[in-house]
C-alpha cells in the first residue's frame, strides 16, 4: 500500500536508448502539494526521468504511479493520463501559429471538447494568472522568452493537472528574465500545485523546494530537504556537486 | 517579318479558333481543378506515411515516390491510357489523365509536404502531445499548420508545374487547350493557335510564377 | 488462361521482349544522348545568365527576366510545338531532335538563372567587399568567392529541377525524335502488346532512380534548414 500523500510515486524505473543505459532503477515520491526538485549533472538522465512521467519515453522497467493509477501499464489511456500531468519545456515549445490565447485553448477545445467560448474564458483567466492577460493575442515570436514561458505554463495549468513537470524552465531564458518565471513557479507552489521541477536555479530550490533530489549517472545518489542537501549533504558525492554548482 | 506574323500572329485564324479555344480552356481549369487537390490528398497521405512510426510503411511509401519520380509523367499517361487496354483495363482520357497525375503528383507533392514535416522539431510533438492531444490531432492542429506554410513556395511552383503537365493531356486526346490549339492547327496549317494557347498559358501562369517568387523571398528574409 | 497468365503475356511476353528490345536500347541511348546535351548546354547557359544578371545592366535585365518568366511559365510542349510546326512555314527546318533540344535548355536555363541568381544574392555583401578590398576585380570576385558560396545553396532544388526537366525528353514523342518513349509506343503498336510499354518503364527506372537517389542524397547533404 503506498504512502496516501504520494502524488507521484515512481519505483525501479529503468530507461534505455539502444544498449546505453540512461535511467538505472529509480525510486522516488512526489507528495501531494509539494516542490519536488531534481538537481544533477547534466547527462545524468533527469529530463529522461520527466519525460518517462509523462511517457514522452516509453521506460524498460518499472512502475509509475500518478494519484494512484499505473500509467505504465499496457493499455492506459495516455491522451487522458496526459492532459492529468502539464509539462513545461525548456525551448517552451509554443506554437508559433497560434496567438498565446490560442496555445492555451488548443487543447481545451479539441481534448476536453469546451465550446470555443469556455475555452476562450479559462485561456484568459489561465493568462492572468500568469500575469500576460493584456498579451493573449500576440504570437509566440512577438513575446519575450520569459513571456513565452509564461504562456506555456499557463497552457499547461488550463487543463487542470494533478502535478506539474518542469524540464528546465528557464535555462534557455537570458538572466534578466528566469525571475518573472520563477516568481510564477512560486505562486503556483503557494496554492497548493504539486511540482516537480529539473532546473539547474540552486538559489530557487534552497528557498521553494520542500525536497531535493540528486541524480547522477541514471541513479539517484541523495533524496532529502534541501538544508540536508545544500547545507549538510551525507555523500560525497553530492557534496561535490552543491560546491561546484554554487560557485 | 510580314511570314513571321502571318505564320505566328495571324488575327483571323486566331479569331476564328476562338471559340474553340475557349472550350479548350475550360477543360483545362476543370482538369486542373481534379488534378491539383487530387495531387494535395495523394501528397498528404504520401507525407504522412514516409513519416510513419513504421518502418515498412516508410520504405514501401519510398519506393513508390522514387519509381513515380523517376518515371516521366507523359510515359506513365501513355502506359495507363495505351498499355493498360492491352490488358483488358480500358479508361476515358479523362481518367486516365486524373489517375496518372495522381500518380505523379502524389509523389512530388509528398516529398513537399515530407520536407515540410520534417522541419517541425519534435519539441512541438511532445507539448502538443503532453497536453493530451491523440497523434492525429497533433499533425492535424500543431504539426501541418506549420509545416505547410514553411514549404508554401514549394507547393505553389509545383501547382504550377502541375498545371503546366496538364498540356500532355493534349497527347491522348483529351480535349483541353493544347489539344484544340493543335486541331486548329492541323486545319489551318498556320501555328498562330498554338502562340494563342501560349499567350493564354502565359495569362494565366505568370502571376503565379511571380506570385511564388516573391512568397520564396519573403520566407527566406 | 488464367489471370496471371493474361498479365504476363500482356507486359511480360518474352517473344515481344527479344524482338523490339534492340528498338528500346536504340531509344535508351537517343534519351541518354539528348539528356545529357540538354544538361550540359542548360546549366552552362543558366550560369551565363545568372552571371549577366549580376552586372545589373536594367537593358539587358529587363529582357532577360522576361524571357525567364515566359519559359518558366509555359508548358514545354507548346513550345515545342510552336517551334516545330510553325517554323517550317517561314522556312526554317530544324529537325524534331533539335527543337527537342533547343527547348529543353531553354527552359533548364531559364530555371537554372533563377536558382543561381538567388544563390549569388543569397551570400553576404560583406563578402563581396572583402574580396574586392583585396584588388580582386568584378568577375573574379564572383567566380573565385562568390558563386562556390552560392553554389552550396543552389545544388539541391538545381538537381531536382535538371530531373524534372530531364524527363521531358519523353516529349520528343510527339515531334517524332526516336527516344525511348517514342519506340515503346510505335513497337506496342506494332506488336499489339505491352510489353515494350513495360521495357521502357524499367528503361527510365534504370536511367533516372540513381539520379533521383542522387538528388535525395545531396539534397540531405546540403539541406536548406527551415525555421
Amino acid at each position: 500500500m503506498q504512502d496516501d500523500a504520494a502524488l507521484l510515486s515512481i519505483s525501479g524505473l529503468r530507461l534505455s536508448y539502444g544498449a546505453t543505459e540512461v535511467l538505472k532503477g529509480l525510486d522516488l515520491e512526489a507528495r501531494r502539494g509539494e516542490m519536488t526538485f531534481i538537481i544533477g549533472p547534466s547527462g545524468s538522465g533527469k529530463s529522461s526521468l520527466l519525460r518517462c512521467c509523462n511517457r514522452l519515453e516509453e521506460p524498460s522497467a518499472g512502475r509509475i504511479l500518478i494519484a494512484g493509477e499505473d500509467i505504465t501499464k499496457p493499455g492506459a489511456n495516455l491522451n487522458r493520463i496526459r492532459r492529468r500531468i502539464g509539462m513545461v519545456f525548456q525551448s517552451f515549445n509554443l506554437y508559433p501559429h497560434m496567438t498565446a490565447a490560442g496555445n492555451v485553448r488548443l487543447a481545451l477545445q479539441k481534448v476536453l471538447k469546451k465550446s470555443r467560448s469556455e475555452a476562450d474564458a479559462i485561456a484568459m483567466a489561465q493568462l492572468d494568472r500568469v500575469g500576460l492577460s493584456g498579451h493573449a493575442h500576440q504570437y509566440p515570436a512577438q513575446l519575450s522568452g520569459g513571456q513565452q514561458q509564461r504562456v506555456a505554463i499557463a497552457r499547461a495549468l488550463a487543463l487542470e493537472p494533478a502535478i506539474m513537470l518542469f524540464d528546465e524552465p528557464t535555462s534557455a531564458l537570458d538572466p534578466e528574465l528566469v525571475g518573472e518565471v520563477l516568481k510564477v513557479m512560486r505562486a503556483l507552489k503557494d496554492d497548493g500545485m504539486t511540482m516537480v521541477v529539473v532546473s539547474h536555479e540552486m538559489r530557487f530550490a534552497r528557498s521553494a523546494a520542500d525536497q531535493v533530489v540528486f541524480i547522477a549517472e541514471g541513479r539517484i545518489v541523495e533524496t532529502g530537504p534541501p538544508e540536508q542537501i545544500f547545507e549538510n549533504p551525507q555523500v560525497q558525492r553530492t557534496r561535490d556537486f552543491v560546491a561546484q554548482a554554487e560557485h | 517579318m510580314d511570314a513571321l506574323i502571318t505564320q505566328f500572329f495571324n488575327l483571323e485564324i486566331m479569331l476564328k479558333a476562338w471559340p474553340m479555344m475557349l472550350r479548350g480552356l475550360g477543360m483545362t481549369v476543370l482538369l486542373c481543378l481534379a488534378v491539383i487537390p487530387l495531387g494535395l490528398a495523394g501528397g498528404l497521405i504520401v507525407a504522412l506515411a514516409s513519416t510513419s512510426s513504421s518502418r515498412a510503411v516508410r520504405w514501401t511509401t519510398a519506393i513508390l515516390v522514387d519509381i513515380f519520380r523517376a518515371v516521366p509523367p507523359l510515359a506513365l499517361l501513355i502506359f495507363i491510357s495505351a498499355g493498360l487496354p492491352f490488358a483488358g483495363i480500358r479508361l476515358s482520357p479523362f481518367a486516365a489523365v486524373c489517375l496518372s497525375f495522381f500518380l505523379n503528383n502524389s509523389a512530388y507533392y509528398g516529398e513537399i509536404i515530407r520536407a515540410g514535416i520534417e522541419s517541425i522539431g519534435d519539441g512541438q510533438r511532445q507539448a502538443a502531445r503532453s497536453t493530451g492531444l491523440t497523434a492525429l490531432q497533433t499533425q492535424a492542429y500543431v504539426v501541418l499548420p506549420q509545416a505547410i506554410r514553411n514549404v508554401l513556395p514549394d507547393l505553389v511552383s509545383n501547382t504550377i508545374e502541375v498545371v503546366k503537365l496538364t498540356s500532355l493531356a493534349s497527347v491522348v486526346a483529351f480535349a483541353e487547350l493544347l489539344y484544340s490549339a493543335e486541331m486548329a492547327r492541323s486545319v489551318t496549317y498556320n501555328a498562330s493557335p498554338i502562340v494563342m494557347a501560349a499567350l493564354m498559358y502565359l495569362a494565366l501562369l505568370w502571376p503565379a510564377v511571380r506570385f511564388a517568387s516573391s512568397l520564396e523571398h519573403k520566407l527566406k528574409s | 488462361m488464367s489471370r496471371t497468365e493474361v498479365f504476363l503475356d500482356t507486359f511480360f511476353n518474352a517473344a515481344v521482349m527479344r524482338q523490339y528490345l534492340p528498338d528500346i536500347i536504340d531509344g535508351f541511348f537517343v534519351t541518354c544522348q539528348i539528356a545529357i546535351l540538354v544538361v550540359v548546354s542548360g546549366l552552362g547557359l543558366g550560369l551565363v545568365l545568372a552571371i549577366v544578371r549580376s552586372f545589373r545592366i536594367s537593358a539587358i535585365n529587363a529582357p532577360l527576366i522576361v524571357f525567364v518568366d515566359v519559359l518558366r511559365s509555359l508548358p514545354p510542349l507548346v513550345l515545342i510545338l510552336i517551334l516545330y510546326f510553325g517554323l517550317p512555314n517561314i522556312g526554317v527546318l530544324l529537325s524534331g531532335y533539335i527543337v527537342l533540344w533547343l527547348v529543353l535548355t531553354l527552359v533548364l536555363a531559364a530555371f537554372a538563372e533563377e536558382i543561381f541568381w538567388a544563390g549569388i544574392l543569397s551570400v553576404n555583401a560583406g563578402q563581396w567587399q572583402a574580396a574586392r578590398s583585396t584588388g580582386m576585380g568584378y568577375l573574379q570576385t564572383l567566380i573565385y568567392v562568390i558563386l562556390p558560396q552560392a553554389v552550396r545553396l543552389t545544388i539541391a532544388p538545381l538537381t531536382n529541377r535538371t530531373i524534372a526537366i530531364t524527363k521531358n525528353t519523353a516529349l520528343g514523342m510527339v515531334i517524332g525524335v526516336g527516344e525511348l518513349l517514342n519506340q515503346a509506343t510505335t513497337a506496342q503498336s506494332f506488336a499489339g502488346n505491352a510489353t515494350p510499354m513495360m521495357m521502357a518503364t524499367v528503361a527510365y527506372l534504370i536511367l533516372f532512380v540513381p539520379v533521383v537517389y542522387l538528388g535525395r542524397w545531396i539534397e540531405t547533404r546540403f539541406a536548406w534548414k527551415h525555421a
